[in-house]
């Protein structure tokens, strides 16, 4: 594996929690810093997504089409992508709905009990009809359970990277 | 007969063991300390070699034979892990998960479910078989207990505590594959069922979060099913 330099992480159909857990890292953030550089993350300015990245962490099931657009993109100009807690592998939450679909949903949010029902459709992106983890959208190289994995199992598939191993996390971490 | 006609010599990932004739692959096994994952077995009950995660080996043998049903013999060469087997498990695992909707994060049995657990242990971290979502309903009519449907494996434990421990053989299974379903009497909801005594017994064997009890719901308690093998052997005493 080449020397990694650039990290990215983005974030999907997911609530944040993993990228909570990835600044639960402490001061273990300090030594990582020094080693990568952070390209494009919900954490920094950067508005799109850079030509070549070597590792993206990508938190959040696909939900919607703009995640789809974004996800084809980042697989295209990443080196390793990690599917980073439970909503990118399995779902998870996100993908409750898909017993009943998205229309339900959307009544429930914007139109039962709301002042003036109203469904968005300027400005925000149309919602799958599926809810799918990002391996069934493209290729994924690092699988990390875990609602959210912990900062420990994040700092250790980071610290693997950096040490030229693709990390494997059967036996490690486990879902929920 | 002999004693000695009751022991079977074999071996077990190449390690030369003895066995009574009417042990089991997987009793053997453990007895020794050789571990073999299982989902539906339970000390205690009855087999009943549903869920398959007890597949092993056997030389001479054209299939993968559940341990847990397969007695053992003489001169037997039984491997217990390799990629095949390995390779086996983990895709019956896959099945698992995409069959319903099992989601960890927020089942009342995450962290102590046996589901979970095998997907740990069997290295397993993403699910290649498409998930099916299916809608499945949920019961909470009893006025302390609940069934999930959605987190049922189908490993019919309920049903054999049930019938083999408490005697009230309220729980039964409908339907075929994976539309099977737990039910209650005849599909009565739980709480209406007259043969129902409010055990628990289920509730304590059921190895993921499909039922569970009302007031626990929250606090992640860790399921008992260790009084089993006791009550059957003070049973057994008895007679």
């Amino acid at each position: 594996m080449t020397d990694i330099r650039t990290l990215a992480t983005v974030w999907l159909d997911g609530c944040s929690g993993c990228h909570m857990s990835l600044l639960d890292m402490d001061e273990r953030l300090i030594e990582l810093s020094s080693q990568f550089q952070l390209v494009y993350s919900p954490l920094v300015d950067r508005k799109t997504f850079p030509e070549r990245v070597d590792v993206t962490l990508v938190e959040g099931a696909v939900a919607s089409v703009e995640d789809l657009k974004k996800i084809r993109r980042i697989r295209e100009h990443t080196g390793v992508l990690v599917s980073l807690g439970d909503c990118a592998l399995t779902g998870n939450v996100s993908a409750m709905r898909n017993t009943c679909g998205p229309q339900p949903v959307m009544l429930r949010v914007y139109e039962q009990n709301v002042l003036q029902p109203q469904i968005p459709t300027e400005g925000v992106p149309a919602l799958l009809n599926r809810v799918r983890p990002v391996h069934e959208v493209v290729p994924v190289d690092v699988y990390v359970p875990g609602c959210p994995p912990s900062a420990d199992t994040i700092y250790r598939v980071l610290s693997e990277l950096l040490a030229g191993h693709v990390p494997t996390l059967g036996g490690v971490a486990h879902f929920g | 007969m002999s004693a000695e006609s009751n022991v079977r010599t074999l071996t077990i990932d190449g390690e030369e063991i003895s066995a009574r004739a009417d042990q089991t692959i997987l009793e053997a096994a453990r007895e020794h300390k050789l571990a073999i994952p299982t989902l539906c077995h339970l000390d205690g009950l009855s087999e009943v070699g549903a869920c398959r995660m007890c597949l092993v080996e056997v030389k001479g043998a054209r299939r993968l034979l559940p341990a847990c049903v397969t007695r053992v013999e003489e001169g037997m060469e039984v491997t217990t892990h390799n990629p095949k087997i390995d390779r086996y498990r983990t895709m019956i695992l896959e099945l698992f998960f995409a069959e319903r909707n099992h989601i960890c994060s927020i089942c009342v049995a995450n962290g102590n479910c046996e589901l979970q657990s095998l997907a740990l242990t069997l290295g397993m971290t993403h699910v290649e078989i498409p998930y099916q979502y299916p809608q499945l309903p949920v019961d909470a009519s009893h006025p302390r207990f609940t069934v999930d449907h959605n987190r049922c494996v189908l490993c019919t434990r309920c049903v054999r505590v049930c019938s083999e421990i408490e005697g009230a053989n309220t729980w039964g299974v409908m339907g075929r594959g994976a539309q099977s379903l737990v039910i209650t009497d005849l599909k009565e909801p739980w709480g209406e069922s007259e043969t129902c005594t409010s055990c628990g017994k289920c509730v304590q064997v059921c190895p993921t979060g499909a039922l569970f009890e009302k007031d626990r719901a929250g606090s992640k308690v860790r399921k008992q099913p260790d009084f089993l093998p006791y009550l059957r052997i003070m049973r057994e005493g008895e007679q």
